[in-house]
């Protein structure tokens, strides 16, 4: 489904005629492709209180960007770092005001903003009100941001998934991910042989593959070097095959919510494979109706699919010897977990479920050698889902986020294959949005 | 030299559709290839160049003289995979399996594909013989005038084309009435015939209930399962329908549209290889190919009862169990294909005639019944249609399945086909 509105305001006419009636203008998103470079000008880095340090530079010059000192007023700059980390007190918050008051109108469209900072620890409360502001800070810049450029919040507590978290918030891959926070915490985080291909040897299941986000993950994580079992119902198999023979990957026909999918899953990694390295769970139904007219089918099949599945397949998998160590999980939440939507009862209590499935499971799968396990809440997605929506309702869901246009299924994909990655090891139990920053919800 | 076993990796089919259904405007080409592509994406082979894909069709268009090549080149294997057609009438896909199992044995390639396709409703309609007669005559003349004088043969019947008939050139008759005498002769019964048939499709259900097509079907064209299937399908409601074959007979007819099977459309692939080969690219062996044998009859002259024209297949079984050290009940598994009720029936009343068996194979004494309970568990050509040459390899491929899950065990595939042939093979697991 083409965006024509997006079309037409970056038309040189419809720009023009958009500007001055005041209409909302989304920029054309700055999106991955191999070989680009990272960004498309320098980093400027900044902090407060005190100086950048060099081992920061370091670590953002390693990641291929060009790293330039000192804000000059002619420059333009591709990104924007900056490092909180040492704030302990309101008042070295002024350093914000200081950094971006001059440089923000250097960013270039697309650019990014990401600050470094701590999360609240409850040791000390000043310290923890300062540190907490930090994301009264990013949330509001994101939406101030204009021109495709978003703001995000990393929160270093360890620096072993610095390397891999800046390569995708700085990249194309993050476009669709604006106003976040992200913990990075200890665990291991091994940087790939080649950032390329950072699922080379790898092996990864995606469940509901045949088609939209799950479609588009599986061909992420195939382009990343991973070997991709697509896993859909056996009545999606004609298009389940396309997906395979596209991306070079192999095909299974499961249904997630029937009893013997564990078993089924289990046999046949044994079967095929040496062990599971990453498993994202995709498959996801809809059955909408307000719950007073709810009939109980529609309820089950929903809980079924969205979250019974999710539970049993990871249990199982914990359970068996097929899942590798430094395994990935990743699960699909939504917005909709978060914020709750009108005729989702049943959709909102799995996605939300997911959440507190992803937090509690955290502690077993770090135990499982240091494997993670998390969550993707997307926003509003172009798929064939939102295809079927009436125009109106679609036109004003697509502008009610930060960056005023509907997120694509790729977006979703890079997000999944950054958490699935061996340098995202010190990311687990989070929830990652992918909404654009959308103006409904957390 | 030394041989080898070939290994079935696996199968990938399209469902079979019945006769101007949903894969009507499919053509050979189409179906074969989606089910390359479906056996391609289920175990990885994208890009890979397979020893050969061996595969054919009943009713074929001129134009498709390399249709297994041309599909493997609209597939996502390998462009550098050979391919090559085979046509045994309805023993065509199981051939086509001992062909490539045969040079997997000798070690003359370590992979290979058997398949076969075919469609009833994109049938090859020819242009007239008289027409084509003066068209080819009007091309030989080597002047205007010898051109013109040839094409004076021109008549407007001419315009009448030459569309395909299911009959056997040699006798007039269709397969129908061919097994309908052939039945009479053996006195097989109405009841018998539709208890099988009934069978046939609630095995058949059963199987796809319980997810056992998962992994050897793969949907095309909104069709998830064999058409034909009825799930609900009983001997009383069999009981109502007309016969359809053997009117002649008069009310010794016995043959319905429900206990033969339908024309119909779809296509079907097998994986074989080495065991090597699929060690090294980490695919589980299903079974192994044992034997194989093939039989002919004279149904043109030969005797009513004992050289029917579906008939090869009784003839072709002794010879494989012999050379196997074998009885025929020494099998965990019989897939004996279902083209009319009547033929399964027959084929296993023969095997049970100890005056038949000692007269036309040559044997001590009858070879005795089978526990039908072992009999096309899964369910058979009844109830899943069956595209001439697509049978044997969906008869393969489940065949190794059953093994597979059984954990160990052997099975009887035997098909019959036009032209008084059989095809018969063993698979191991």
């Amino acid at each position: 489904m083409s965006d024509r509105y997006l079309s037409l305001v970056n038309s040189p006419v419809g720009s023009a005629v958009a500007s001055r009636v005041g209409l909302p203008r989304p920029a054309v998103l700055r999106r991955y492709e191999p070989g680009a470079p990272l960004l498309p000008g320098p980093v400027l880095l900044g902090a407060t209180p005190g100086k950048t340090t060099a081992a920061l530079k370091k670590t953002v010059t390693a990641t291929g960007a060009e790293v330039v000192d000192g804000p000059s007023e002619t420059a333009k700059y591709g990104a924007l770092i900056f490092d909180a980390r040492a704030v302990a007190t309101p008042a070295d918050l002024a350093g914000f005001q200081s950094f971006f008051a001059g440089t923000l109108r250097q960013l270039m469209p697309c650019g990014r903003v990401l600050v470094l900072g701590r999360a609240a620890d409850g040791v000390d409360v000043t310290v923890d009100a300062s540190r907490q502001a930090l994301d009264g800070i990013v949330r509001s810049l994101a939406k101030e941001l204009q021109r495709g450029s978003t703001a995000n919040l990393l929160l270093v507590e360890d620096e072993a998934s610095l390397p891999s978290a800046l390569r995708f918030f700085l990249s194309g891959k993050a476009a669709y991910v604006d106003g976040q926070p992200i913990r990075l915490e200890a665990g291991t985080a091994p940087a790939p042989k080649d950032w390329d291909k950072p699922l080379a040897g790898k092996t990864a299941l995606v469940t509901g593959a045949a088609r939209g986000i799950g479609a588009a993950i599986a061909g992420v994580l195939a382009r990343d070097g991973a070997h991709v079992i697509a896993a859909d119902l056996a009545a999606a198999g004609e298009a389940l095959a396309k997906v395979a023979n596209r991306i070079g990957g192999t095909t299974l026909h499961l249904d997630v919510a029937s009893p013997d999918a564990p078993e089924k899953l289990l046999t046949h990694l044994s079967a095929h494979t040496d062990g599971l390295d990453v498993l994202i769970h995709n498959a996801g139904i809809t059955r909408d109706k307000l719950l007073a007219n709810m009939k109980p089918d529609h309820w089950a099949s929903v809980i079924a699919v969205n979250l019974e599945s999710q539970l049993r397949i990871n249990a199982a998998l914990l359970d068996s010897d097929q899942l590798r160590e430094q395994s990935r999980v990743v699960c699909l939440s939504s917005t909709t977990g978060f914020s709750g939507n009108r005729g989702q009862t049943n959709y909102g209590a799995t996605k939300a479920g997911v959440i507190g499935l992803v937090r509690a499971s955290a502690p077993a799968f770090a135990a499982h050698g240091n494997s993670t396990i998390n969550a993707i809440a997307p926003g509003f997605i172009d798929t064939e889902m939102t295809a079927k929506m009436p125009l109106a309702t679609r036109e004003v869901a697509r502008r009610l986020s930060s960056l005023q246009q509907a997120g694509l299924p790729i977006d979703v994909a890079e997000a999944a294959a950054w958490l699935s990655s061996p340098g995202a090891g010190g990311v687990n139990g989070q929830v990652l949005r992918v909404c654009g920053q959308n103006l409904v919800g957390a | 030299m030394a041989t080898r076993r070939a290994a079935v990796v696996g199968g990938n089919r399209i469902p079979f559709a019945r006769s101007n259904g949903p894969y009507s405007h499919a053509s050979n080409q189409d179906m074969l290839t989606a089910a390359l592509d479906g056996l391609a994406a289920r175990f990885g082979l994208q890009g890979e160049r397979l020893g050969e894909v061996v595969a054919g069709a009943v009713l074929k268009h001129s134009r498709d003289f390399n249709l297994t090549r041309e599909c493997v080149l609209g597939s996502s294997l390998s462009p550098s995979t050979p391919a090559y057609d085979v046509q045994q009438a309805c023993g065509t896909g199981l051939e086509a399996a001992i062909l490539v199992a045969n040079k997997i044995a000798l070690g003359q390639i370590e992979s290979g594909v058997a398949g076969g396709t075919d469609t009833t409703s994109d049938a090859p309609i020819a242009v007239n013989e008289d027409l084509r007669a003066v068209l080819l005559e009007a091309n030989r003349a080597k002047s205007l005038g010898g051109r013109l004088k040839a094409l004076t043969g021109l008549r407007p019947t001419q315009l009448v084309p030459a569309i395909p008939a299911n009959l056997e050139p040699r006798t007039g008759l269709s397969m129908g009435e061919h097994q309908a005498i052939t039945g009479a002769e053996w006195g097989i019964g109405r009841e018998a015939q539709d208890e099988l048939a009934a069978a046939s499709h609630q095995h058949l259900a059963a199987a796809y209930d319980r997810g056992f097509f998962d992994d050897l079907v793969t949907p095309y064209l909104g069709l998830t399962r064999d058409q034909n299937l009825r799930a609900d399908s009983t001997t009383e409601k069999l009981a109502k329908l007309s016969p359809a074959f053997g009117k002649s007979l008069g009310d010794q007819a016995t043959m319905t549209a429900g206990n033969s099977t339908p024309l119909s459309d779809g296509a079907s692939t097998v994986l074989l290889a080495s065991d090597e080969w699929a060690a090294a690219h980490k695919l589980p062996v299903l079974a192994h190919f044992v034997d194989a044998e093939t039989a002919a009859v004279d149904y043109v002259h030969g005797d009513r009862k004992a050289d029917g024209l579906l008939m090869a297949p009784i003839y072709a079984v002794p010879r494989l169990l012999e050379r196997n050290k074998l009885s025929l009940q020494d099998f965990d598994f019989y897939e004996i294909h279902e083209a009319f009720a009547s033929t399964v029936l027959t084929t296993l009343a023969a095997w049970e005639d100890d005056e038949f068996c000692r007269e036309r194979l040559g044997l001590p004494g009858a070879l005795g019944p089978i526990d039908r309970s072992k009999l096309n568990v899964n369910g058979s050509s009844l109830a899943a249609g069956h595209p001439f040459a697509a049978t044997g390899g969906r008869i393969v491929a489940s065949l190794a399945k059953q093994l597979h899950e059984r954990g160990s065990g052997r099975g009887l595939i035997s098909i019959c086909a036009a032209g008084g042939q059989g095809v018969v093979a063993i698979l191991e697991a």
